[in-house]
């Protein structure tokens, strides 16, 4: 025993030495990470100013889904739940904004809020019951979800609400997305600055939530429910919390996306929809959330990739004389799909293996090796 | 009930029973934890230390019998009241948030002493900012104390041993409980850092007035530290008093040579 053993424990302070308190690091306002947002941002906002057309159209058909896999990220990387049915979420967010243009009136910048709360909702109910599931049974519950949803937009009694099996077409009237304001804008490029500036709120109360008393509480049940419940967590609470605000995020997404696309349908909103948004947030980064951009992109080439992957199976099955066998013209319109699937897992499986982080564990990586070189 | 004639219980365990199928892991166990003490707990392996501080901490329910803390009982409550109750515990396997920074998992313990909702935190409402403040500066008071400022950014997965022991203390604390459940703090430490926790131990009684109940197989510890003793085997209370008195008690010496040769 030393002396420290023995000292008169009733007499602190004779043996209290003094201590310093460890203030949180000051986040400094040019740090490398405002930095790279700052010019990603400026990159943004330049688009419609060196390109047009198609790829104006693309970029926005990326950014809004950057917003869905963020939404999907915020509950698995996060909360730590797992979900094959975000298209579901997204879903309801579509619906949602063309049943209230269409049928509404309503002004289609006011359904995109909208379309958030009615999906935090859905998001919300739809925990309760999944809050008992864990990983493989939660998966299989929303993988229902996602099965059912297309069904349930197509049933007759809805119908003069969703349009059935044709679905909805927007803004008949006026033919294009209204340019808001009296601005001399093209509506392509209109819809890209409406949906980066949705994405940019989007994500910064996003960050916002992840660093907060919420935020923290999400990331600990997800690493730790039973010490977090200690803690004083409670699970049921921020696990709901997690599953309604994803889905209002990816609602948010699905709005955005009736708006660009100016057409919702049924089978938009598949399983495999669902499956997209998960490889987009698997490529962008399981927990980090500024890899939803990658992610967006991913989602937005994927499918061409499949493409040319169903050429090449087309190519090689027409070099061996097995054409015959493979669905061809409409019929490989509809088993396009399932190559897609394939290419999907094969991208999923790969990422998973090599890549666990996603790129966002690369780039995380190659900045932490790029920064031990240089110090 | 024990009539105790020092000062008022902080937690009155009341003829706790836990059963697993036919295991009985706690049989009618009773003692009281009074106000300011270190009280250890200790006991051959599986003697039921774990699973009366999971009764502690409510995530096991009892199946008989009651706990009182401050003279209500608490088997009504979920889990995740405990902590807001001032009951504060560590985990004899790490359980810490491995992904997390140090930092964040001691904000994590201040959890329960503080409020905020998704939607202002979203907002970062100037209230929760305040709240915020708060949990920062208790953060901060607790890791300068423990001696965690220059681990405090890193994730806490890839500390030693030790230090997570460490973080799991500062994280407990940050709740600033009455009473703090240690598991087994002195596991896998070396000599050096046995040392520095018995001060540790000490000085969270004498500078934060916490009351503490030890469970630790490091006896020179237990008993060097601990204003008195109770000790279970096979889920039973077979003695409680002073160090001396229990290290004297036949009972007690039988126990431990019975299960150790
Ligand atoms: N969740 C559980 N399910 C079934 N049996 C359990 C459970 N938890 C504990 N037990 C059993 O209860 C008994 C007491 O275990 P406990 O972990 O409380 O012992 P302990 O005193 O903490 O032992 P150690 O010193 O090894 O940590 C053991 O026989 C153990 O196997
Ligand atoms: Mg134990």
């Amino acid at each position: 025993m030393t002396d420290i053993a023995h000292t008169d424990h009733r007499n602190p302070g004779l043996t209290a030495p003094a201590y310093r308190p460890a203030d949180a690091p000051r986040r400094r306002l040019l740090s490398g990470g405002n930095i790279v947002t700052l010019l990603v941002l400026a990159l943004l906002i330049s688009i419609p100013i060196y390109s047009k057309g198609f790829f104006v159209f693309q970029m926005t058909q990326m950014l809004v889904y950057a917003i869905a896999v963020l939404g999907l990220n915020l509950l698995t990387g996060i909360n730590g739940q797992f979900s094959l049915g975000h298209s579901a979420f997204y879903a309801i967010g579509a619906y949602t904004c063309a049943i209230l243009v269409e049928l509404g009136g309503v002004n289609y910048m006011l359904t995109i809020p909208i379309a958030g709360i009615v999906a935090f909702g859905f998001g919300f109910l739809f925990a309760f019951p999944a809050l008992r599931l864990e990983g493989l049974y939660l998966a299989l519950a929303t993988f229902a979800l996602a099965v059912a949803t297309p069904q349930l937009l197509k049933l007759h009694a809805i119908e003069q609400w969703t349009g059935g099996v044709q679905g909805i077409v927007m803004f008949q009237d006026t033919f294009d997305v209204p340019v808001p304001f009296g601005l001399d804008m093209d509506p392509g490029v209109w819809t890209f600055y409406l949906t980066l500036f949705v994405f940019a709120v989007v994500y910064v109360l996003a960050m916002a939530l992840v660093k907060s008393r919420t935020g923290r509480a999400m990331m600990a049940i997800r690493d730790n429910p039973i010490a977090a419940r200690s803690m004083g967590i409670s699970l049921p609470y921020y696990k709901a919390t997690a599953f309604g605000v994803s889905a209002l995020v990816t609602g948010i997404a699905g709005a955005l996306n009736a708006i660009v696309i100016k057409f919702v349908a049924p089978d938009s909103f598949t399983f495999f929809f669902a499956i997209l948004i998960l490889v987009g947030m698997v490529i962008g980064g399981v927990g980090w959330l500024q890899g939803c951009l990658i992610g967006g992109l991913a989602m937005l080439y994927l499918p061409n990739i499949a493409e040319i992957f169903d050429n090449v199976v087309l190519w090689f099955a027409g070099l061996f004389g097995f054409a015959d066998l493979l669905p061809s013209g409409n019929a490989l319109q509809q088993q396009f799909i399932r190559l897609s699937g394939v290419i999907y897992g094969v991208i999923l499986v790969l990422f998973i293996y090599v890549a666990p982080s996603g790129a966002g564990g690369l780039i995380r990586a190659i900045v932490s090796r790029v920064k031990r070189l240089t110090s | 009930m024990l009539i105790t004639d020092g000062p008022t219980p902080v937690i009155s365990i009341q003829d706790i029973t836990v059963q697993f199928g036919g295991i009985v892991a706690l049989d009618a166990v009773e003692f009281d934890i009074r106000e300011g003490e270190i009280l250890g707990l200790i006991g051959p392996n599986g003697a039921g230390k774990t699973t009366l501080f999971n009764c502690l901490s409510r995530l096991y329910t009892p199946t008989d019998g009651d706990i009182a803390f401050l003279g209500n009982s608490i088997l009504g409550l979920p889990a995740n009241k405990i902590a807001g109750l001032g009951i504060g515990r560590t985990f004899q396997n790490v359980a810490c948030f491995a992904n997390l920074s140090v930092r964040d998992n001691v904000r994590i313990g201040a959890h329960s002493d503080s409020r905020s909702d998704p939607l202002s935190d979203a907002l970062r409402l100037p209230w929760v900012r305040r709240e915020e403040q708060k949990i920062d500066a208790v953060t901060a008071d607790l890791l300068g104390w423990l001696d965690l400022g220059d681990v405090a950014e890193l994730p806490v997965g890839g500390l030693p041993f030790g230090t997570q022991k460490r973080v799991e203390l500062a994280r407990a604390l940050a709740s600033d409980p009455k009473l703090l459940l240690l598991d087994e703090p002195a596991c896998g430490l070396n000599h050096d850092e046995v040392q520095e926790l018995e001060t540790i131990i000490r000085r969270i009684r004498d500078e934060r007035g916490v009351t503490v109940l030890l469970v630790e197989h490091h006896m020179s510890l237990v008993m060097s530290v601990s204003d008195r003793v109770v000790v279970l085997n096979f889920g039973r209370k077979i003695a409680e008093g002073t160090p001396e008195e229990v290290q004297k008690n036949p009972d007690v010496v039988a126990a431990y040579l019975g299960d150790g040769h």
